[in-house]
């Protein structure tokens, strides 16, 4: 995919580094920043690459120059890659596939034997006082950052809205991130899976050189 | 999570918070965070013939060809040292600021380790800015620094140059960094910039961030041609080793016509170490 673009905003912590996905000597000082545009014109497919964590109180004004964007470029759908968190999960959620997926109403219709045909699951409601009452139910994604209000949102400006997301906790989550864009593979079939056995195609995704060092430096040997 | 000395840090998580999920603010919810921004409101005042307030649209921008700016005090202190004097240059700026990490000095003598952010003109050349800004600019106020400052500014021709420092300990590298001899100085540049580097250019999986990644991250959305010089310095305080790091630049196009008598810079040198050390000797 080719970059095409910045989101420039002030809703996001700057940060700057050479380009994570050089493949020579000629395109590894190309500098990226923190929101960038990339387009894939042969699947009509674009993907804005957020960097670096929200600024505090800069939620809900992030949440609204992305849609206006989004509308004002008449974008289709909104596929929101997300995740929550591994520990909020009740007793059900433990068992079974830690990915889940939500709908926009102006989506759920065309997407309905699409969904029935990949056996995925919905995330659950959860009680909105728990203990006290048990019938009102509420979403509820923690650790999800602005997934909820895009969510929220996108349901009430009628976008056609997908939300991807996996149960996963603090730490190396680059296994985590394989799992997430071979289930989004599922579906948009981004590359063909050599088997059914979606673990294949991880090999066939290529890791950003941002992703070395995750830990930090190497060790001293004066340690051992 | 523990680091190898034992001191247990509290890591951010790239999860971010939830408590925004709750956004329902009152009235005085309102009243207290629209205080709170007032407060954090960064003031850039200049005292230039040309441009007055940054707010009044009506003003002349700046015709500005370089901008050197000098982030943190170890850069700042180089610029002082082989760059600046009373005599070629001419304050005409300066930034108001408070956050929970600093405040602006008011003092018009300023020493080498207050808080400041001071803008000088070259009398000889008004196209030719510079800036010193050894304060802290926090996260929400980095953008309204960039707007503010360069809102002022005419961007054709305009070429920048950034130097900044950053704890050794935050670079990453196969080897382990107590075995890299430093300081020393890495550099990123926009796509605009086709000039030579001093140094090599900052690998993966490094990056930079605060204040130098907020202006370089603006150059390069502007299509402005800069370049970030970015010292890796094991000291934190006030260093003549680190300082001395940024010499290289010296040779650069952008520097090469303002450097000043050797001499000079040496006695400035031991001045700065010298005023610096009474300050932080707890024994006096």
């Amino acid at each position: 995919m080719t970059k095409v673009g910045y989101f420039y905003t002030d809703c996001l912590v700057p940060m700057v580094g050479n380009n994570p996905y050089a493949t020579a000597e000629e395109n590894s000082a190309e500098l990226s920043i923190n929101a960038e545009v990339y387009s894939l014109p042969s699947r009509k497919l674009v993907v804005l690459q957020i960097r670096s964590p929200f600024i505090k109180s800069k939620y809900r004004p992030f949440s609204q120059a992305l849609l206006s964007w989004v509308q004002t470029s008449k974008c289709a759908r909104v596929i929101l890659l997300s995740s929550s968190h591994a520990y909020q999960r009740d007793d059900e959620q433990l068992f079974g596939t830690p990915l889940r997926y939500l709908l926009t109403p102006a989506l759920e219709k065309s997407m309905e034997g699409l969904m029935q045909g990949l056996k995925w699951k919905e995330m659950e409601k959860v009680a909105a006082y728990p203990g006290i009452n048990d019938t009102e139910k509420v979403l509820h994604i923690p650790g999800g950052g602005i997934t909820k209000l895009l969510f929220t949102e996108c349901c009430s400006k009628e976008i056609q809205m997908a939300v991807l997301l996996k149960f996963c906790s603090e730490g190396d989550n680059i296994p985590d991130a394989f799992a997430l864009v071979n289930y989004l593979n599922e579906w948009l079939q981004l590359i063909k899976s050599e088997s059914s056995n979606s673990t294949a195609t991880s090999s066939q995704w290529k890791i950003p050189s941002s992703w070395r060092l995750l830990f930090g430096s190497g060790l001293p040997p004066a340690l051992f | 999570m523990a680091t190898f000395f034992g001191e247990v840090v509290v890591a951010t998580s790239r999860a971010g918070v939830d408590d925004e999920e709750s956004a329902e603010e009152t009235l005085e919810d309102r009243e207290i965070r629209r205080e709170l921004e007032k407060k954090r409101e960064i003031d850039v005042l200049w005292t230039l013939k040309v441009a007055a307030p940054a707010e009044s649209a009506a003003d002349e921008p700046i015709s500005c060809s370089k901008f050197i700016v000098a982030i943190g005090h170890n850069a700042a202190a180089f610029l002082s040292s082989f760059i600046l004097d009373s005599v070629c240059w001419e304050v005409v700026g300066a930034v108001k600021l408070w956050n929970e990490w600093c405040r602006t000095s008011n003092t018009t003598n300023i020493l080498p380790t207050d808080s400041f952010c001071l803008f000088y003109q070259l009398t000889s050349d008004p196209t030719v800015l510079l800036c010193q800004c050894s304060c802290y600019v926090a996260e929400d106020q980095q953008f309204q620094w960039l707007e503010k400052v360069f809102g002022c500014m005419r961007k054709e021709g305009l070429q920048v140059t950034i130097l900044s420092t950053c704890p050794l300990a935050d670079y990453k590298t196969q080897e382990s960094t107590l075995t890299l001899p430093s300081p020393f100085l890495k550099a990123l540049k926009t796509k605009e910039f086709k000039e030579p580097v001093c140094c090599p250019l900052l690998e993966q999986p490094n990056i930079v961030r605060d204040l130098p990644a907020a202006v370089l991250s603006y150059c390069q959305v502007w299509q402005i041609p800069a370049v970030l010089y970015q010292c890796y310095t094991d000291v934190i305080k006030l260093d003549t080793v680190t300082i001395e790091a940024f010499k290289p630049l010296l040779s650069s196009k952008i520097l090469k016509g303002l450097v000043k008598d050797i001499s000079e810079s040496t006695k400035i040198l031991k001045k700065l170490l010298t005023t610096n050390e009474t300050h932080n000797n707890i024994y006096i």
